[in-house]
Parts: structure tokens; sequence; C-alpha cells
């Protein structure tokens, strides 16, 4: 692999969550993505957009090691993920919340404890009850949670990724189809949580506006290539590249 | 005639006829086994088969389905063969027993408990694992997890396989050999009885084999409200 001819660009130190570098993931024969290089800082809200089929989730997906890339390195928070790569005490730091929104035939109250009662705890009654009161469903915690709308179910995944308080949280397509009145509600439980314990958010949307309301640095993935990764409002005000400006303009939404 | 025939099945019933209740307790017993052997062993087999691809899965996906439509009597046989005094296990002198009947019933169950389970992991989306994964589940804990999804699928299995294996007659017949007392349960005691044209007696076997089923469904659908 020539990869290993090229200097580190960016080093990853304690404030870098992830660094990739030439990696590109295949499936049967076919190049899905192909990143040259790309660092997500901690901290940091990165929204990731493009058109529908251009590699979002599979970046996502790489990120949360629930796949692992066909070509190049990756590290997360400073190690290299080898080939033993991930580990559980590693994955269970990243958090990914897929799309469409995966539930459990269970009560609500039931999927927001999954994560915690996988990784042992006995009566996560308390966070379970707090995550649930933060996405404001406390009335519903009772209920069959796939009988809920779509708004409170993308609501609940939501709160099921929140409890677990990991490093990083992988959002894919954390509103689409919703109502204003949840878009807002959730967009503010991300920021709140950035803001509060400095999660890594990264989340996968084709909604622009959401990428500027949210986000501190845009990246525009156009057929599994990154076309502009830039600082929001760089990105909307400057875009360098022509894609970019059109992407904004709307000329490219899908 | 059929008239008099319930009454009588009904008096049978409701005196508490001592040989008829060793009839229905080796049956319930026998066929309980079973299905307990058959959930132990086709449970986590259509799990395996249903939830990841593998080399020669379609051969067993066709073996498991064969084995859903087999015809029983010729699991006897083998059953039978494989117990005989010349047989492989003969030593251990398992013929003619409840042992060799629930042999019989399990290897009848278990494909049709797989085959079901198989079928209802598989209309789990696949798309919850990767989510489960991502939530810290371990490869264990999310088939555990599934197969929960799957509850409803995997209890039509188990009715399935204990309706199989309750109403088998010919296999049972020949493993266990109708021996009154040792190894006579209903179906076996209703082809007797009807041979021997005591009608009122075979109705009466018949309706309680009817009423067992009645019973355990009833049972399942109300376990099956509970767990949605």
């Amino acid at each position: 692999m020539s990869a290993h001819a090229l200097p580190p660009l960016q080093k990853p130190t304690a404030t870098t969550a992830y660094t990739l570098r030439q990696a590109a993931q295949t499936y049967v024969g076919r190049t899905v993505l192909t990143i040259g290089q790309l660092a997500i800082r901690s901290g940091e809200i990165l929204a990731v957009v493009g058109p529908s089929g251009t590699g979002k989730s599979t970046l996502l997906r790489l990120l949360a090691f629930l796949e692992r890339a066909a070509l190049g390195e990756m590290t997360f928070q400073g190690r290299a993920c080898g080939p033993d790569w991930p580990d559980q005490p590693a994955r269970r730091r990243v958090t990914m919340v897929v799309h469409p929104p995966q539930l459990l035939r269970r009560s609500v109250h039931d999927n927001v404890a999954y994560g915690l009662r996988v990784r042992g705890t006995r009566q996560p009654a308390q966070e379970v009850a707090a995550a649930i009161r933060q996405v404001g469903l406390t009335d519903l915690a009772g209920a069959l949670a796939p009988t809920l709308s779509s708004g409170e179910r993308q609501r609940v995944v939501l709160a099921r990724a929140l409890v677990l308080r990991s490093d990083v949280l992988l959002l894919d397509e954390p509103t689409a189809n919703l109502d204003p009145g949840n878009v807002g509600l959730i967009e503010e439980i991300i920021r709140r949580r950035n803001g509060d314990s400095g999660t890594t958010v990264v989340m996968a949307t084709h909604n622009v506006f959401q990428a500027r309301r949210l986000a501190q640095r845009v990246v525009l993935l156009l057929n599994g290539c990154i076309v502009e990764i830039a600082p929001t409002e760089e990105f909307f005000q400057r875009p360098r590249h022509p894609q970019t400006a059109a992407f904004v303009r709307g000329d490219m939404t899908y | 005639m059929l008239v008099s025939a319930l009454r009588h099945a009904l008096e049978l019933i409701v005196r508490g006829d001592p040989q008829l209740w060793e009839i229905v307790l080796l049956s319930l017993g026998v066929s309980g086994s079973a299905l307990l052997l058959a959930a132990l062993i086709g449970i986590p087999a259509g799990a395996w088969l249903g939830l990841r691809p593998f080399r020669g899965q379609a051969w067993l996906t066709t073996l498991v389905y064969t084995g859903m439509g087999f015809p029983p009597v010729v699991i006897g046989l083998l059953v039978y063969l494989l117990l005989s005094r010349q047989g492989p296990v003969g030593a251990l002198d398992w013929l003619f027993t409840p042992t060799a009947m629930i042999m019989a019933q399990t290897i009848l169950a278990v494909p049709l408990v797989t085959g079901v389970t198989m079928s209802a992991v598989r209309a789990v989306d696949p798309a919850l694992r990767p989510q489960l994964r991502s939530l810290g589940a371990t490869d264990r804990q999310i088939v555990r997890t599934v197969l929960t999804e799957a509850r409803q699928g995997v209890l039509v299995g188990l009715v399935a396989g204990f309706g199989a294996a309750i109403s088998e007659v010919g296999a049972v017949m020949l493993v266990g050999g109708n021996i009154e007392g040792r190894t006579r349960v209903l179906t076996t005691a209703i082809v007797l009885e009807t041979r021997q044209g005591r009608f009122d007696v075979a109705l009466a076997l018949a309706a309680i084999l009817f009423l067992l089923a009645l019973v355990a469904n009833a049972l399942v659908v109300r376990l099956q409200t509970r767990l949605r």
C-alpha cells in the first residue's frame, strides 16, 4: 500500500477523535467510498452532507467500527485501528444511531435501557428515566416503542444512544422526514449534549440547513469522495469548489 | 352411537379412570420431553441457520425443510433399527421404552422448531443487528435479542413441534410397542380401541387428545398476546 510512504499530515493527538488516510470501502468489488484524508476533532459537530447514495452512511459505519475499510489507515483517539480492532472497550466509546431507526418490540423504557443492560448495569432506571425525560417522552415510557409516531421513534433511538454517554455520537439522518417541531427538539438535544459534555458528533444529513444550524464543520461527499471540508461559515459563504456552491444553492438537492 | 359413545367418554373422563390417566400422563410426559429437547436443539440451530450466510446453508435449509414434512414412520423405522438388539446402540435396551418414543418424537419435532425459528429470525430486519452492536452488544447478546424479537415465530415453531409429537402414531407404535401400562399413549390407544370395536373408549381418548391440544394452544395464545 503506497499510503505508508506518505507522511502523516495531521498527527493524531488527544484532540483528534479520528484520522483516516487513503481509506476506501468496497462492496462486491464496487468502490463506494474513497477518503484521501480526513481528521475529525474531539468535541466538534461535523456534518457530512451530500446526496443519497454518496457514501455518508458507509463513512459513519467505518467510524462506528461496524465495518472495516478495505484499504487504508484509521486511528481512533490516537490509537491505530489494527487488525484486531475494534476491541470491545473501544467500540463502546462510540455509538451510532442508524437510519431508518431500529426499535425493539419492547417498551420505550426497555429500548432506552438496552445499551446499559448489555454493559451489565442491573438497575439503570434512573439514567434511563433521565434520558427519556430529556427527549420529552416521560409519559410514553411504558408504551410499546414501535407503535409510536416517527418523530417519537426518532427521539427514542436518540435517547437510547444519549444514555450511554459515549465519547462519539454518530447520527445517520437524525431528523429525516420529521416535522419542524421534532426537528427543532432533536437539534437542541444534540447541541446541548455537544456543549455540555463535549461529545464528538458526526451526523450524516442531506439537509444543508440542518448542517448550517448545528455543525462547526461541514464535509461534502459526492460519489464516495470528499469534495470539500470547511468550517461551516466558510463552507456556506465562500465555498472553494463549484460543486459545493451548487449543493449549497440547492441545485443538487435530490 | 356417536352420542352414547360421547356420553361414555365423558363418564370415563369425569370418573377419572386410572388407566386412562396413566395413558394421558405418559402422552404428556413423552411429548413434553420431546418438545423440551427439540427446543434445546432447534432454537439455537434455527438462529444459526437464519442469522449468517455460510457455505452449505442452502443445502442445510433444504434438509430442514425436508425434515419438516418427512414421513414419521420412516423416522420410527430408523430409530427402531438403531435401538434393536443388533443395532448400533442396542445394548442400551431402549427399544419399547418411553425413551425410544421420546427419541422418535424429538427427531420429528427438531426440523419443525428449527425451520420455523429460522424463518422467524430471518424476518427480523437485518439492519437491527449493526444497531445493537453499536449499542455495545456482544455477538451472543445480539443473537439473544434477535431471538427475543422473533419470539412470536419461535413460539409457533414450538406449537408445531408439540403438535407433531403428541399426534404421532406410526413411529411411536414401532419403537414403543403400545405396551399396556408402559408405552401406551393416547394415539396408539385410539388405534387399538378402534380396531377392537370399542368406539366409545376410542372416542373418549380422542376427546381428551383434542382437549389437551386446545388447552395447550389456549395457553400459547395467551402467552402470545402477553408477549405481543
